[in-house]
């Protein structure tokens, strides 16, 4: 293991995924003489990672990879967690390998939980899932994207029977159709709400607080 | 009364009308009655405002007689978009609605929303603030488990557990309010350490709520291990064993008692749980008493805990409770007053008397937050009803970008159906009682 290190070591770094820029010491608004308006950063959404990955990530990787033919390799290792990104249509294949194999065992996928990034053209709606494998007490994230125009992504409830509601919350929150789910209806909200809550699209709402002589705004209107 | 008889013996050709009265009749006659509609099914709500359904939960239950032929689950009575505030708020801010999510066990949301939001920032909590965070979410699960058993013990009419449950919960509550200055929601942990020390009086106090609970703990063993009724009401009823238990992806006393022993707190330790001296209680009945007793068992294991933190305090006394860093720790040590309040006094003379800069600074960090890096994590904790997850999402602003809670007992709750049906309708409220959902969690 230990003698491969060196040689790769110094190579070039897979470009990281950018977010958005953000411009301005204070966001979008009217320029200031101060000189931070000029400032412009990325948004750093992750690095990828190259190999070694280090720890398990590698066996893991290597395994599905092994069982998933021709699954691009990216993979995250921020914060010492290990994320799979996966292309939509792969996200059953490689969630039953993940369960199936018995040196991944995932057993479990314990949650799975939506993000909108309505910047981010064609993959406007990720879906992250949380993996556990009790066997090898490992975790491992997936994430997989979709876009605004399109947002069908397969069910894993064939593989994973408890996201039944997990995959119902999220079709509630952001409108993302899990395809061959048993019964895909709202959740937390009523039967007949329009609009998913959690996109970023939709307001939060809120009315002013009045206090003696002065108004406070509803808080997705405060400047903060 | 001729008159009632009367009545009931002309009518009882028409099944549709027919009235039965107290008065009675034939029952055979009575029977006959009944043949013609015997292939009916009842369809009866059970909620949203049911007493024992722990909150706002709402049961469909299809039912031929008593027994269950489906049932059907509804939640979100109780939603309130919790999650989505947490985007318009700061990080710190974030803990506040944390804790209001499973309100019968605030603090364990809190520990792990903080725990998430210091694994994005990358830093970790001083040792007296892990062993504050331990304390807190031991007592925390003792009075959870001790409302699951006494609230489960009420459904099925042991009205003392109840009354004695909810009395040590109580001398719990005390305590944090002693610690913090709120009995519930107590935003008692933040990300990078907690809020507040100690007071002056703690440890003693502390002393006194353990040797109440040594005291006390016993008599749920007394009252219910052995009784008969409470066995034949639990026993056989609501069973999952382990591989139904990794179906439905169950954890906590649920999955311990198929004779599991996964608990995050050994498994993956967090909050330095790998320095404590705990055993990981199991039962092998994967039943509704088989439940009861791993909760009961851990009421102790947590005591074991709390004592050990007991000493622990006694050495780590006077060390930072909080990260030392002035850009995420509030400034200013905070102690509560007699007025109930929590100002720092000399902190608030230093900003607004000497220090224009340590002003500016306050009112920043206060106002505007800390920023933290972009990224996203999944952090699990043992909660005392199984793993709770918080899944964050940080787009590097001082708001979290995304905030999503995986409570146990919204993922629990998915099992209702798969316990219930083919069984008695009475003994909905035991299984349900025994996955010990609450709905400020479930629907958040």
């Amino acid at each position: 293991m230990t003698e491969e290190l060196p040689s790769t070591e110094v190579e070039t770094q897979p470009a990281p995924v950018v977010q958005a820029v953000r411009k301005g010491m204070w966001g979008e608004g009217p320029g200031d003489v101060s000189g931070f308006g000029g400032i412009s950063r990325p948004i750093i959404r992750h690095q990828r990672a190259s190999r070694p990955y280090g720890s398990w990530f590698d066996d893991v990787a290597n395994r599905l990879q092994a069982l998933v033919a021709d699954l691009p390799d990216e993979v995250s290792t921020d914060l010492d967690q290990l994320t799979f990104f996966i292309p939509k249509d792969r996200l059953l294949e490689v969630v039953r390998a993940m369960r199936d194999d018995s040196q991944l065992r995932f057993e479990t996928c314990t949650s799975v939980s939506g993000v909108h990034f309505p910047d981010e053209e064609d993959a406007e709606l990720h879906v992250v899932y949380a993996l556990l494998s009790m066997t090898h007490n490992r975790r491992v994230l997936l994430e997989v994207t979709t876009s605004d125009e399109d947002p069908v992504i397969d069910s894993v409830t064939s593989v994973y029977p408890h996201t039944n509601w997990h995959e119902r919350e999220t079709w509630d929150m952001f409108g993302i159709i899990f395809d061959s789910h048993p019964a895909l209806t709202r959740i937390l909200m009523p039967d007949d709400w329009d609009g998913h809550p959690q996109r970023k699209d939709y307001p939060l709402g809120g009315i002013p607080v009045e206090f003696k002589g002065a108004q406070v705004p509803p808080p997705d209107e405060r400047r903060s | 009364m001729d008159a009632s008889i009367d009545i009931v013996t002309d009518d009882l050709k028409d099944p549709a009308t027919t009235e039965y009265l107290i008065t009675g009749g034939d029952f055979d006659d009575v029977i006959a009655a009944q043949q013609a509609r015997s292939d009916e099914t009842i369809v009866i709500n059970m909620g949203p405002q049911h007493p024992s359904t722990h909150g706002v939960l709402r049961l469909e239950v299809e039912l031929d007689g008593e027994s269950v032929l489906s049932i059907r689950p509804g939640i979100g009575f109780l939603h309130s978009g919790i999650e989505k505030s947490m985007e318009y708020r700061t990080w710190n801010q974030g803990v506040t609605y944390a804790t209001r999510m499973d309100y019968v066990a605030p603090i364990f949301n809190e520990a792990v929303y903080s725990l998430a939001v210091e694994k994005l920032l990358g830093i970790e909590a001083p040792e007296r603030a892990n062993i504050l965070r331990v304390l807190t979410m031991e007592l925390g699960r003792i009075a959870s488990h001790l409302v699951a058993i006494g609230t489960g013990g009420m459904e099925i009419g042991a009205l003392t557990v109840m009354t004695i449950g909810f009395r040590e919960r109580e001398m719990i509550l005390d305590f944090f309010e002693a610690l913090c200055g709120t009995r519930m929601n107590h935003a008692y942990i933040r990300p990078g350490g907690v809020s507040i020390d100690l007071p002056e009086n703690g440890l003693a106090r502390l002393r006194t709520l353990i040797e109440w609970l040594h005291k006390h703990l016993p008599e749920y063993a007394g009252f219910c291990n052995e009784n008969p009724i409470f066995k034949a009401r639990m026993t056989n009823v609501a069973t999952m064993n382990l591989p139904q238990a990794m179906a439905m992806a169950a954890s906590g006393p649920v999955l311990r008692a198929t004779g599991y022993p996964w608990d995050l707190r050994k498994k993956q330790p967090y909050c330095g749980y790998e320095n404590y001296d705990f055993d990981v209680i199991t039962w092998d009945t994967c039943d509704a008493y088989g439940r009861f007793r791993v909760r009961q068992s851990e009421l102790w294991e947590s005591l074991k805990i709390v004592e050990q933190c007991y000493k622990k305090l006694e050495e780590t006394d006077g060390q930072p409770y909080m990260v030392q860093d002035p850009k995420i720790g509030m400034p200013g040590n905070l102690t509560l007053g007699p007025d109930g309040q929590g100002n720092a006094l000399s902190h608030v003379k230093e900003v607004m008397g000497q220090s224009m800069e340590g002003l500016i600074h306050h009112f920043k960090l206060v106002s505007e937050g800390y920023s933290v890096p972009t990224g996203q994590t999944y952090v699990a904790i043992e909660s005392a009803k199984g793993e709770l997850g918080c899944h964050l999402v940080s787009d590097g602003g001082t708001h979290p970008y995304r905030a999503h809670m995986r409570d146990p007992g919204f993922h629990h709750l998915q099992s209702v159906p798969f316990l219930c049906e083919g069984g008695m309708m009475s003994d909905i409220v035991v299984a349900v009682a025994s996955l010990d959902p609450v709905l400020g969690g479930v629907d958040r």
